[in-house]
Parts: structure tokens; sequence; C-alpha cells
């Protein structure tokens, strides 16, 4: 997941987008040969997962004496035992319990952030996105043992914790996503921000609206569309998310998805279809959401280089 | 400038709002500033002093300070050290080789309005989407001894990812496949804000495609390439996911990530050694944070 947050950020530092990237067309021999290159890459790029689906859908017993090169066997069988064996309902269980709660105070907290920072200026505004956006990029492994310690020491009650402490707990999860992912959202929702219009909040300021009115009702709803490409991609992020899930949770039955993986590798090493099956199971959340929102999840990815 | 007379401005409605108004501003940067600072920034501090300790991580009272010997050990006497290091800056530079030069002149190319360029550019960044983790265990497909795709179609008998000989190798090209994706859209967002006339002008001048990108495009994009390099630097550091799911980064796959989690979730905790490593890492990326952040903030004055 981190690995994305910086790569997208980038983009916050490009100039302009929406120029429309129509610069200069190829000439026929040229474009032949670039397209033909194309195609090949292309195919290649989709190959593993294409594979995998493949795979997913032959039967042990079938692609053993005939091999992998074959063709047949077609079953459905691996999809059922990969379910069973790998517990998928309750791993994507813990996925949806941490990745929708995270989401949405990440985007709550950091909207408030933003909304301070490109409503008012104060001196501190600079230092603060760069607290905010350092935070984010500081790789979670050097912050490990402190963390890890901490939540070992704080009590939680029985019914929020099945461990009594906040390690192992899906709340250490959720405020860990939280505070990393705060930076980017907080940077790219401010650049947004700062595109409304000023005449906006001093007509506002004028009828008396208190600076939570111009907030939620003023701000939230006319930057629905960077909330909604920030939801997209962090909900891939988050889902993603592998390290902190990892060492935070001791017991693999609170493991999201994506950390029962580990587990997973073990129990379906004999079996390639069954790592195909699984791989489509966990593949298939994020890759549905990303062919339903992948205008929001592309221009997410470009969002901060939108200012006025 | 203009962000003088703002700032007047509003200082001159700060003293009209009352203290709800204050209060409600207080609070909306304070709540999410203090989770920043208790997960994130307390901990970083917290990894520098325990870095100069020894602690097996029960008591506090065990907190034994032994200044600079965890680093002096480190580099010393540990064995799985410079392996790590010399993996990560493999890793850094097979990014830089691979992803990142192929990414670019993907993005270069499929900024032309190519035919079947939105079905070019879907497959390249279909795999961003997908974690680090599922790549590794995706690619157990290819790797797998007795039934992967590649010692079938070989006859060979390798095994990709246990043998210490190449199994960096084959979770680099692992890695290359989705991070190529990134870097392409990177490039692809920062192409978009090249202006037209630029290429116009050196079209009319007669400069050849080639030469137009090394004279024209290239120079344009500098803060990219600069974003690109910090984030290639970052990641390669940060890299973990994929070693971790495939033997939790031992037998040839040592990255100083992986040796900080061994320290503290492995069979031996040593709080204060693992913090050294922590530390090492910090340091390493703090410069090209601040990097990050000078070319970021001279965007935002502008």
């Amino acid at each position: 997941m981190s690995a994305t947050a910086t790569a997208s950020r980038t983009t916050a530092a490009a100039p302009k987008a929406d120029t429309g990237g129509q610069s200069g067309v190829l000439n026929r021999r040229r474009g032949r040969v670039a397209t033909t290159i194309m195609f090949v890459l292309a195919v290649i790029w989709l190959f593993p997962l294409l594979w995998a689906l493949y795979n997913s859908f032959r039967s042990y017993d079938y692609t053993q004496t005939n091999g992998y090169l074959s063709f047949g066997g077609w079953t459905l069988d691996n999809y059922k035992e990969a379910w069973a064996r790998g517990n998928f309902g309750l791993h994507l269980r813990n996925s949806l319990l941490i990745t929708v709660p995270a989401v949405a105070l990440t985007l709550f907290l950091s909207s408030l952030v933003a909304f301070v920072l490109a409503r008012f200026s104060y001196r501190f505004n600079l230092t603060l996105l760069g607290i905010f956006l350092a935070a984010n990029l500081l790789p979670p492994q050097a912050l490990l043992i402190p963390v890890f310690r901490m939540f070992k020491e704080i009590p939680l009650p029985e019914f929020m914790s099945s461990g009594g402490t906040m390690l192992n707990s899906f709340w250490a999860l959720i405020l860990v996503n939280t505070a990393f992912q705060l930076g980017f959202c907080t940077f790219v929702l401010s650049n947004y921000m700062k595109t409304l219009p000023h005449e906006i909040y001093e007509s506002a300021e004028l009828d008396g609206a208190s600076v939570w009115r111009q907030y939620w009702q003023l701000t939230m709803p006319l930057v629905r569309p960077a909330l909604a490409a920030l939801a997209t991609l962090q909900v891939t992020w988050i889902y993603n998310e592998f390290f902190w899930a990892t060492v935070l949770l001791s017991r693999g039955d609170k493991y999201p998805v994506t950390s029962a993986l580990n587990n997973l590798r073990g129990q379906f090493f004999a079996d390639t279809n069954l790592v195909a099956a699984g791989s489509i199971i966990v593949a298939l959340p994020v890759l549905i959401v990303f062919f339903v929102l992948q205008k929001q999840f592309v221009s997410g990815l470009t969002l901060g280089s939108t200012k006025g | 400038m203009a962000t003088g007379t703002r700032r007047r401005q509003s200082r001159r409605v700060e003293t009209k709002r009352g203290w709800k108004d204050r209060l409600v501003i207080g609070t909306m940067i304070g709540v999410p500033t203090l989770l920043v600072f208790w997960l994130v920034w307390l901990p970083a501090a917290a990894s520098v002093l325990l870095s100069f300790t020894r602690w097996n991580g029960f008591k506090f009272s065990a907190i034994e300070w032994v200044g600079t010997k965890n680093y002096v050990d480190i580099t010393t006497i540990y064995p799985p050290f410079w392996p790590a290091i010399r993996h990560n800056l493999i890793w850094l530079a097979f990014l830089f080789v691979l992803p990142t030069i192929l990414g670019m002149v993907l993005a270069v190319v499929l900024d032309r309005n190519m035919w079947g360029s939105r079905f070019y550019q879907t497959a390249f960044y279909l795999p961003v989407v997908l974690s680090l983790a599922l790549v590794g265990f995706i690619w157990q497909l290819f790797y797998s001894t007795d039934q992967g795709l590649i010692n079938e179609v070989f006859g060979s008998k390798v095994d990709w990812y246990g043998d210490p000989s190449v199994n960096l190798w084959a979770v680099l090209v692992a890695t290359a496949w989705r991070h190529t994706g990134y870097i392409m859209l990177i490039y692809l967002a920062g192409l978009k804000g090249i202006d037209a006339s630029l290429r116009e002008a050196a079209a009319v001048d007669g400069a050849s495609e080639v030469k137009t990108f090394f004279h024209v495009i290239f120079p344009v994009m500098r803060p990219i390439n600069m974003i690109v390099l910090v984030i290639v630097v970052i990641e390669s550091l940060r890299a973990f996911d994929l070693v971790w799911i495939v033997n939790k980064g031992r037998n040839g796959l040592e990255l100083i990530s992986a040796l900080v989690s061994q320290n503290v979730i492995g069979e031996a905790t040593r709080y204060g050694f693992g913090s050294a490593l922590a530390v090492i890492m910090m340091v390493i990326s703090s410069v090209f944070i601040a990097i990050y952040l000078r070319i970021v903030f001279r965007e935002e004055r502008r």
C-alpha cells in the first residue's frame, strides 16, 4: 500500500494535466512498429493474470497428468477448496472491517486539515503540510518497534479486542493506516480546495456561517469528485496493506486477506491451481473496484496536479 | 505578492472570528495532527532513542544504555546486514534500469494518440492495483519448481524462490511487473502537462522524434524525473511484502526492512538492535524525503 502512496503523490509536482495528450501523431511506419511492440508488451503484462485465471479453472489431476501446457480439465472445485481451506470468508470480512472504517476516517480527518490549510493562511501552514507529507513517506518498518510496543501496553475492553490490548485488534490497524495515509489525502484535498473561488466564502462569512458550516455544508459538497477519487485509491491501498497487518496481528484468524496470503502459501504450496484460484479470489475485490471506478482511480492518481 | 495580501485579509477576518470558531479550527487541525504525532513522529523519535539501548522488550526497567554499540555490531558482526545493504542497492539499481526506463518509454509512446492506447494503458497499470504480496503469490505460478510455467516450458529444475543465487532476481522480475505501470502513470500525467507548442516548434525546426525527445521533452520533464528518482529510492528501501511472503527475508532475500521485522516479531526480540537498523533506514530515506518536499513546496509556492 505504502508503495503506491508514494508513486501517485509524485504527480502532484507535475504541471497541470488535462491539456489532452494529443501532441503529435507518429508517422505511419513508425506507428505500425510501435503498435506491434505495444501489443506484444501488453499481452505479456496481462499474461500472469490470465494464466492465473486459466489455471484456476483446471483440475489438479488433469494438469498433473497432461502438464500445465495442456488444454482442458475444467472444474470449479479449486474455488470451492481454496475458499474453504483459505478461510476466505473470514479474511475478506476482516479486510472489510479494517478497510471501510480506515478509509472513512482518513478522508474525514484529512478533509478537516485540508480545509483549514486551504481556507485560512496561518504561518505554520507549510510546516504542518510538511509534517503530514513526510510522515507519509517514512518507511513504516522504521517505526515498527515503538508502535508495536506501545500497542502492547494499551488496554482495550474485551468487546473491542479479544486479546485485551490494542495489539491484535482491528483498531490498531485502522488507526495506523489512517495516520499513514493522512499526508497524501490532506495534500491532495487542500490543493483541490484552493481551487474553489474565494468569493463563496466571503458571502458565507457575510451570512454569518460558522466555520463548521463553511466546511460541512459549503466545502464538502464541492469537493465530492476529489473525495470519490481518493476513496477509490485508498480502498485499494488499505485493502492491499500487508506490513502492518502482518506485524500487529499475531493471530492468523484476524488477518485481512492480503496478510492471510502468508499462511496460505504453505497450505496451497503443493497445488498450483489452488494458488491460482486463491490469487483470483484475493484480487477480485480490487479488480472490481478498479474496473467499476477506473476513471476515479486514474484521476485520483493525477489529482495533486489540479490546482489553481 | 498575492500571498501577502491574502494573509492580511484573513488576519482581518481572524479578529472577527468568535471563540467558538477558533475552537472548531483548533480541533479540526488538532485531532489529525495528534494522530500523526502519536503514530508516526513519536515512534520515529523513540526508534532513535531505543537504537542506543539494549532491550528485550519486556520490562521498561530492563532498558540498558549501550551507546553506539548496536551500530558497531550491525556493521561488524551481524551477518545479514551487508547482504541486506547489497540487496537493497541491487533492488534500487534494478528498478532504475528496467521499470523506470521501460515505464518512461511506454508513457512517451502512449502519450501519442495511438490506436488502442487506452487498452494498452489499462494492461500496464492493472498490476498496480494488486498488492505486492499478491504479486509474489501469483508469480508462484511461474516460479514453482515442479508446477511452475518456467520450468515446465524449459524443462529446467530451478527452485526460483528457494535458491539463494536466483531468488532475488525472480522477486525483482515480479516487482518490475507491478512497478513499471506506476512509473508509466507518473510520466503520463507529467507529459500531459507539456505544452504542445514546444513539440510543434521542434517539428517546424525539423527536429527528429528522437532529437525532440532528448532536447525538448526530457528537459521539461526534469521535475518529474526528480520525483521518480525519489520514489524509486524510497520504494526500494521500503520493499518488504514480496520477500516476506516468499521466505520472510532469509536465504538470499535479506532486506533491511525484513531484518527490522525479524528482530521484533521473530524468535529473538532485540528492540535496541532492531531500532538501530530502523534508524539506518530512516536516515537514508529522510534525505530523499527532504528532496521530495523541496520539489513539492517549490511547486506549491508558485
